[in-house]
């Protein structure tokens, strides 16, 4: 069987998610191989290994974290170059996607990006034009490199003991040739992941200010639920630009998201029309978002919104 | 310092975007616009020369006739010529040929820093800048949020999920910025003037050293199977509220069962 290359996605050695769901689809198209980058591969050999990879590659060098992005592409080559993989599987990141598109251009394969699924047969399938059409796509050149975003597939576990091999890589000048001057890590909110939530609760202008999004965390709490924010809300500074949704934010495909003071423009749109449920409280009846929404409500944001978190409180007791 | 922004023509977001028969993207069936990801990595190109108080900006094109539209509003919010490579064997090219045909273009043409924008708004891949400085050798420093290039030394902040980081490196280089960079001017009159008697050359395939066969539909390295348009959402039920518009909406999440 084919070995089929699954780029680890992870935080000083806890999976993420997204990377389970590769392993999964892997398991499609051959067997799984996991790589991994940087410290830490003690604590992931067991989750990878649950997820059916039957060997885990690692790169742990200073180079590989101390630069940006190219290297970790160039160990992915050195590694496929070596293994010859029936195909590549990366997460749907902004790192994942540059990783994935450095690595086509080396190994002389095609690429496709942001797949929402990837069948036995290799074909892709992706949403595009603001998730307006579905196209489905195959690899015809080289090693078929797909990036995948969250959600794409449920994880099954499939029990293996890994083997792992500690890979070296010589870089070339112009990988090693930027360097991270300064980390200023996130605060962490606690909340879920927002691209893996299941269910996403969002203010936009709406709002109003920074303060006013104590009653969205209020009701994405009470839900347990991420929080996420229009690009006008972001650009205000009302909260934080790694919680957009949208064309140049997320794009999140819940089973449920609730939308308040947003409006829907297409370019939010391009990022949460996929989403299984909407739900949008909104007092312009005339506001787009409506046009896509599941349930609405006209009104002010500021009624309707607690009011909710505090139904929701009570059905939970 | 000379500065070569890459800039795409692109089919207007705010329309109905669609496929051809040959299930490429059509662009004849709506309008096209320079897209708007790329107006940033236009604004970042004029405030840096305006900075350093001297340099050239020349904006390099790849698409039909009709793209020239792009380098004109390019060349109307500033800058000093434009490069437009066009022919009809381009038609349906991938990222991967895409990339190659630019980064032939880059070499014919004298720059210290390519600054691209972070996604084209039809495409999306994010993929192009990062492609071509794989291709050329030169160091990227993609999806920028601010951007300082100062001397031969280029300073980024990237705003990753879990990190944000600051990243240098010396030109030549390649740099992607995002729509966190900062408005993009609108041209003035003057400019719009101006532009009309700025040069833009135009380049052939030929003109690049590069095959027909090496770009084109035919010669992607991946193939569109099927195109299906989505069944547009249809509208539910929409309340207005009347003192218990939070309490029905929690009657359907409880309907749903996601309470
Ligand atoms: C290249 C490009 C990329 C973009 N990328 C993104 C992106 O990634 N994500 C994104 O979101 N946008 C993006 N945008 C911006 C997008 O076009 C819209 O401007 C933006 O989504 C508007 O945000 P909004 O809905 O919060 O604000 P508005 O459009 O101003 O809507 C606010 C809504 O709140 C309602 N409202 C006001 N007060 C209340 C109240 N008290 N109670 C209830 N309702 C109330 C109003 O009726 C209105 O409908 C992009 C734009 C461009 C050009
Ligand atoms: N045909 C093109 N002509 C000029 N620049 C392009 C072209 N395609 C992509 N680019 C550049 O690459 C960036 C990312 O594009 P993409 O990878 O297609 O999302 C764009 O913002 C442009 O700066």
């Amino acid at each position: 069987m084919a070995e089929i290359l699954v780029l680890v996605d992870h935080v000083d050695g806890v999976v993420r998610k997204t990377t389970t769901e590769l392993l999964t689809i892997a398991r499609r198209l051959g067997e799984p191989s996991a790589v991994y980058f940087g410290t830490g591969v003690e604590g992931a050999t067991e989750t990878l290994g649950r997820f059916g990879a039957v060997k885990v590659y690692v790169v742990d060098d200073s180079d590989i974290n101390g630069h940006l992005v190219t290297p970790k592409s160039e160990a992915l080559v050195a590694i496929a170059e070596k293994v010859a993989p029936g195909a590549i599987l990366v997460t749907s990141s902004s790192e994942g996607k540059e990783i994935a598109a450095r690595a086509a251009v080396r190994l002389g394969s095609g690429l496709i990006t942001d797949a929402v699924d990837v069948d036995a047969d290799g074909v892709a399938t992706q949403s595009v034009f603001a998730a307006s059409y579905v196209v489905t796509a195959k690899v015809t050149h080289g090693t078929p490199i797909f990036t995948v975003k969250p959600n794409a597939a449920t994880p099954e576990p499939a029990e293996v003991t890994p083997s792992v091999e500690r890979v070296t890589v010589s870089y070339s000048a112009a990988a090693t040739a930027t360097t991270i001057t300064d980390v200023s890590p996130r605060a962490k909110s606690g909340r879920p992941e927002l691209t893996e939530a299941a269910i996403v609760v969002s203010g936009g202008r709406g709002v109003g200010g920074a303060e006013g999004f104590g009653v969205i965390e209020a009701l994405a709490d009470s839900l347990g639920a991420a929080v996420g924010a229009s690009r006008a809300a972001t650009d205000a500074g009302w909260y934080p630009h790694a919680f957009q949704v949208g064309q140049t934010g997320k794009t999140v495909s819940p089973t449920l998201y609730l939308a308040s003071g947003i409006s829907g423009a297409i370019q939010h749109r391009a990022g949460m029309q996929t989403s299984k449920t909407i739900v949008a409280v909104n007092k312009d009846a005339e506001a787009p978002i409506f046009e896509l929404s599941d349930f609405g409500v006209v009104g002010d944001l500021f009624a309707v919104v607690p009011q909710l978190t505090d139904e929701v409180l009570k059905r939970k007791h | 310092m000379k500065i070569v922004v890459l800039v795409k023509h692109v089919p207007d977001a705010a329309s109905d975007r669609s496929f051809a028969d040959d299930l490429t993207s059509d662009r004849a069936a709506v309008d096209g616009r320079l897209s708007e990801l790329d107006e940033y990595a236009v604004e970042q190109a004029l405030q840096t020369v305006e900075k350093a108080g001297e340099g050239e900006i020349t904006y390099l094109t790849m698409g039909p006739a009709s793209a020239a539209e792009a380098l004109r509003k390019a060349l109307s919010m500033g800058g000093d010529a434009g490069v437009h490579v066009v022919d009809d064997a381009l038609h349906g090219s991938d990222a991967l040929a895409t990339s190659l045909v630019l980064a032939e273009a880059l070499k014919k043409l004298e720059w210290d820093v390519v600054i691209c924008g972070m996604a084209s708004t039809d495409g999306t891949m994010s993929v192009v800048p990062a492609m071509i400085s794989e291709r050329l050798g030169v160091p990227g420093l993609t999806l920028a949020s601010s951007l300082i290039i100062e001397g031969s030394t280029v300073t980024i902040r990237r705003d990753g999920d879990d990190a944000s980081t600051t990243i240098t490196g010396s030109l030549p280089a390649l740099v992607s910025v995002t729509d966190q960079t900062g408005e993009a001017r609108y041209p003035s009159f003057k400019g719009i003037m101006a532009a009309k008697k700025k040069p833009v050359t135009t380049w052939t395939l030929g003109d690049l050293g590069l095959e027909p066969a090496a770009v084109g539909l035919s010669a992607a390295w991946s193939a569109v199977a099927s195109v299906t348009k989505r069944p547009p959402r249809v509208a539910g039920v929409i309340v207005a509220d009347e003192g218990d518009g939070g309490v029905k909406l929690a009657d359907f999440l409880a309907s749903g069962k996601f309470i």
